[in-house]
């Protein structure tokens, strides 16, 4: 399956182990991901509160350059880019005078041709039997809190899901890997997102509710599908207990990265050696 | 506590109401306060009104008081609300046109409201720059302009030493056609900064 692919700004930065994960598990899974030449921001999570029209726009240039591609979808590992592009889309598509009015902003003219799909969707949309094919060092001695946050799942009415509150599609991925995904409370609960730059105060809160839940079913590790709920959970878990006076220890890590472990390739390629809190645990725990 | 006179709000500021329903294109008239939105707000503890206070307040006319508020900026846009509205009111575009109409009117936001907006400034900045979001430089920005200088400074050795931290941007080759974008928005819509 041939996909346009839009990395995001924090692929070579902060999301590095997503992208590097994404890459190969893509790879063993036999997509293809062509990067979208030139790409520019989609205007994260900091557009949609300046100006309706920018807000379309900057993901709008990226679809432009993807549809002349000539490949009909377009994906996307980031959550908040994935909201971006998939928003512009059905914004473009269901009005021709949004339409006219972002191309004239962009310069370029989109048609309005384009699916956009996240990378859990992509990935989820091929035949599971190939998926546990691949499937060679089983994590069945691990307890997996999926945790899909916001923009992959919400609102509805753009990322097209069917139950926005108890999502499964990433808890099915890690039963094909073999671990045993844990039903928890908190797996689409908000994690702060950029307010754990601009007011950490508020957001250690809403981090340690989700650690306080997936740690009280005693989850070995949680996974996440987005570049800011990462930060959020692995980096600033140390600022939760720092702050809230706990004591997490628990280990995040992207969908991918686990996926790609039980397909056999090595954490080192995966990116287990950049995150804050400790790998070795589910390392140990995979043998 | 300010009295309020709520006829002549409704009557003076029939306008505001019907703009906010307008560019959120929300039923806002549609909601009877059942709090739904605010019972699932994961930030509501930290707002000065809560989310169906914020609807009421939309029905009611009170712009200022909306416009002040640290609420509308705050909002994560997780979208909770807007999923779980009995009325299919999507709470979270509500905040949004809020958020949009009082930058444009120029309604200085302040506190923890303010370290948002200098928050969405500096990383637009760097898009408006260099075509693609560059951390250190958003960082540097937001806290220059934040007056907290210090913020996340506990996280530039570990991120760089773990390689997470690029220290210079990457510019697209048509970074030239991403500010065209910001200043052909502000032209048709004004007041992108």
């Amino acid at each position: 399956m041939r996909y346009a692919y839009f990395p995001g700004c924090s692929y070579h930065a902060t999301g590095k182990e997503y992208e590097s994960s994404t890459q190969a598990v893509a790879k063993r899974l036999g997509m293809d991901l062509v990067t979208i030449p030139d790409w520019s921001c989609c205007g994260a999570t900091a557009s949609h509160g300046k100006s309706h029209l920018l807000n379309i726009a900057l993901p709008a240039r990226n679809l432009a350059i993807a549809e002349g591609m000539g490949i009909g979808e377009v994906t996307t590992g980031c959550a908040a880019c994935y909201q971006q592009l998939a928003n512009a889309n059905k914004k473009m598509k269901e009005s021709q005078e949004t339409r006219d009015k972002v191309n004239k902003i962009t310069g370029k003219e989109y048609k309005g041709t384009l699916e956009v799909k996240s990378i859990v969707d992509a990935i989820g949309s091929i035949d599971p039997e190939q998926i546990k094919a691949q499937v060679v060092k089983p994590l069945s001695s691990l307890k997996i809190a999926s945790y899909y946050g916001c923009l992959l799942v919400r609102p509805p009415k753009i990322t097209g899901f069917d139950d926005p509150e108890n999502p499964m599609f990433m808890d099915n991925m890690m039963k094909l890997a073999g671990a045993e995904a844990l039903d928890w409370a908190h797996k689409t609960e908000c994690c702060g997102a950029s307010l754990g730059v601009s007011n950490l105060g508020i957001a250690v809160k809403m981090i340690n509710r989700i650690l306080k839940a997936a740690v009280e079913k005693g989850a070995d590790c949680i996974i996440v599908a987005c570049p800011f709920c990462h930060l959020n959970l692995d980096w600033h878990q140390k600022s939760v207990n720092k702050q809230l006076g706990t004591n997490y220890d628990i280990p995040v890590f992207y969908f991918t990265e686990l996926l790609g472990l039980a397909m056999g390739i090595s954490p080192d390629e995966l990116g287990f050696k950049t995150h804050f809190t400790d790998t070795q645990k589910v390392l140990s725990l995979v043998g | 506590m300010e009295l309020i006179n709520l006829n002549q709000s409704i009557n003076e500021n029939a306008d505001f109401t019907k703009k906010i329903g307008i560019e959120s294109g929300q039923p806002v008239q549609k909601c009877y306060q059942c709090g739904k939105c605010t019972a699932g707000c994961p930030v509501a503890f930290a707002m000065d009104y809560k989310p169906n206070q914020v609807i009421r307040m939309v029905q009611l006319g009170m712009k200022d008081e909306l416009l002040k508020s640290n609420t509308i900026w705050i909002c994560s846009s997780c979208s909770t609300c807007s999923t779980r509205c009995p009325c299919n009111v999507e709470v979270a575009n509500v905040m949004e046109a809020l958020r949009i109409m009082a930058w444009k009117s120029g309604t200085a936001p302040a506190g923890k409201a303010k370290y948002v907006e200098v928050m969405y400034d500096a990383l637009l900045g760097t898009v408006e720059k260099y075509g693609r979001t560059f951390e250190v430089g958003l960082v540097l920005q937001n806290n220059l302009k934040s007056g907290k200088l210090f913020n996340g400074a506990d996280m530039g050795l570990p991120m760089f030493q773990k390689g997470k931290l690029r220290l210079t941007p990457t510019k697209v080759q048509g970074a030239a056609e991403v500010a065209r974008i910001f200043a052909e928005a502000r032209k048709m819509e004004g007041g992108v900064k």
